[in-house]
């Protein structure tokens, strides 16, 4: 177990690295030249020059790269060129809407998907599951932006249940978390179809209907708690990309989390912000694989850590 | 083609739905010129209400008029046009990459396997739409930019699924007789492995447009995309997202396009796959 922890942790890390070699080197090679931006549009060449020597763009990439990295490791993402605050004050600035925004989202797709798989399950082939497997089809193919902006129109416009985007308290929660919830939940309902198929046809459940248990008590007791395991890597794999902010649907509800962040710096390409919230979101991918890989083998017993 | 697959497809009324779907859109893309009933930038005069506001659906302009008097319809359909080129082109690309790089590494293994993937480790812990959004903004969005980027971005898929395939497909007993035979890797590769790699090719080319065609226009709502004036579905979004409250037509319809064709491609690719491998659900 130990041992397991410790090779996944090493390779975690090594990820986590080869983000930042892969990013730096994308962000920095590219033909936009920050100096120029940073300096305004009308700046002469001497200022342009100075701004550059006062970025440090002035110094070999390989020499930036291992003084960015150096800071990474001691927790220090470096400075925004435009706000000239820390990158790690920025990103926690937006931390707290963007854990609302990812917990409110994959609440909605568990509570959207798992009930909606499991009754396509069991009426298979029936009008039920075809109507619910032709929603999730339609909920994982919609546009987010759009359906966020027909949710706007229809619940907070004509109805005036909810407030036009914006943050504030749990109204102005509910749709860009059913925007996300939608499109996810649908591929949860799909996976939980599937998987739940997959364990209603075992044979421990087949004894379970031959002793004679009634069909709920087989269904929620027997068949759902190991249906449910594909699903603890879903919520894993989920958790870490919305705590990456979801630029789109952010953008929609003005919602300011670390993808409207990440957005106007890179409109601005404010290379330290758009470097750091990719490093922070491949952290928390990482970190949310991990956990899920953890968990996974107190839920199933068969499954040994390896 | 094995007819049993042929048999299994045509019983899949979803699929069968997906396909007839598809052909009408690439239909759609590629006489737009024709099928277009107006020029898709032309400002109309009378294609804005007395107080300059977009028209509804209905009448001379039947899905209505855009923010600037423009006829939606016809740029529905012109929008085809960019998001299944887009689309052909960054899904064609990833499944390429995908292919040579999944199964080079596959057959040949060791130390390029190995790479590939970790590689692909890197990849999956990736934010992909932070990078591809920065990547289309920084590079001066073009059409050839975005499915560039979004090529870049999905192979990596393509590769995992490939690698795996091939390592098992390596180890059969006809690929051992092939090379005892004299063939060389080259041969091996082109004749005896593609053409069982090719049904996992398909489907993904299908499943993959699916996902192209949502991350074009989510790049060419933010955008980042498609640019003006070439119509595209996402960019007709972004273009009225500031008037949804007034003009919410703008918006559904578009929406709408996007759905319609993303829906297919997956029912399609979905379809395909059951077709070819009944075993899986």
């Amino acid at each position: 177990m130990m041992a397991y922890l410790a090779q996944r942790v090493l390779q975690s890390l090594g990820v986590l690295w080869a983000v930042t070699v892969i990013t730096f080197a994308l962000l920095y090679l590219l033909p936009a030249d920050p100096a120029r931006l940073v300096a305004g549009r009308s700046a002469t060449p001497e200022v342009v020059e100075r701004v550059r020597h006062e970025l440090g763009l002035d110094r070999p990439i390989l020499q930036r790269y291992l003084g960015y990295l150096g800071g990474v490791l001691q927790g220090d993402l470096g400075r925004s060129y435009l706000q000239k605050i820390q990158v790690s004050e920025l990103l926690a600035s937006r931390l707290v809407p963007t854990l609302e925004l990812t917990l409110a989202g994959v609440l909605f797709e568990l509570l959207l998907g798992i009930p909606a798989g499991i009754l396509a399950a069991l009426r298979r082939g029936g009008w039920l599951d075809q109507g619910i497997m032709l929603l999730s089809f339609a909920g994982v193919a919609a546009p987010q932006f759009a359906l966020g902006l027909l949710l706007l129109y229809v619940l907070a416009y004509k109805l005036a249940l909810f407030p036009l985007g914006g943050y504030g308290g749990w109204e102005h929660l509910v749709l860009p978390a059913l925007a996300l919830g939608l499109a996810g939940g649908g591929w949860y309902a799909r996976i939980m179809r599937s998987s739940m198929l997959e364990v209603l046809s075992q044979d421990y459940v087949r004894t379970a209907r031959a002793k004679g248990l009634a069909g709920p008590v087989v269904v929620y007791k027997h068949a759902l708690r190991n249906a449910l395991l594909p699903i603890v890597a879903m919520i894993g794999t989920d958790l870490g990309t919305f705590m990456g902010g979801v630029v789109v649907v952010e953008s929609v509800f003005g919602w300011p989390g670390i993808g409207q962040l990440t957005w106007q710096a890179i409109q601005t390409v404010d290379i330290p912000v758009i470097l750091g919230a990719v490093t922070f979101t491949a952290l928390f991918i990482v970190l949310a694989n991990l956990l899920a890989d953890l968990v996974y083998p107190l839920l199933d017993p068969r499954v040994q850590y390896r | 083609m094995n007819p049993r697959f042929r048999q299994r497809f045509l019983r899949n009324r979803a699929g069968l739905f997906g396909l007839g779907v598809v052909l009408l859109i690439l239909g759609m893309a590629l006489l737009a010129p024709w099928l277009a009933p107006k020029d898709p930038s032309q400002q109309f005069f009378d294609g804005l209400t007395l107080e300059g506001k977009p028209l509804p659906p209905g009448g001379q302009f039947l899905l209505g008029t855009d923010t600037l008097g423009r006829d939606l319809l016809s740029r529905l359909i012109w929008g085809a046009r960019a998001s299944m080129l887009v689309g052909l082109v960054a899904n064609g690309a990833a499944v390429l990459i995908g292919m040579l790089v999944g199964a080079s590494a596959g057959y040949f293994g060791g130390w390029i396997g190995g790479l590939l993937m970790r590689f692909t480790d890197v990849m999956m812990a990736f934010p992909a739409l932070l990078l591809a959004i920065a990547l289309a903004a920084i590079l001066k969005p073009s059409l050839w930019i975005v499915a560039l980027v979004i090529a870049l971005v999905n192979w990596v898929q393509v590769a995992r699924v490939i690698y795996a395939q091939t390592l098992t497909l390596a180890q059969k007993e006809y690929v051992e007789a092939a090379r005892a035979l004299g063939a060389g890797n080259r041969r091996i590769l082109l004749r005896h492995l593609l053409p069982h790699l090719f049904p996992t090719l398909v489907v993904y080319g299908s499943l993959g447009l699916s996902t192209t065609v949502l991350l074009e226009a989510a790049l060419s709502f933010l955008g980042v995309g498609v640019q003006p004036p070439t119509p595209s579905w996402g960019g007709i979004i972004n273009e009225s997202q500031s008037y949804f409250t007034d003009a919410p037509w703008l918006v559904a319809f578009p929406g709408l396009a996007i759905l319609v064709t993303s829906l297919a491609f997956n029912l399609l690719g979905d379809a395909l796959r059951e077709a070819l491998d009944p075993t899986l659900r």
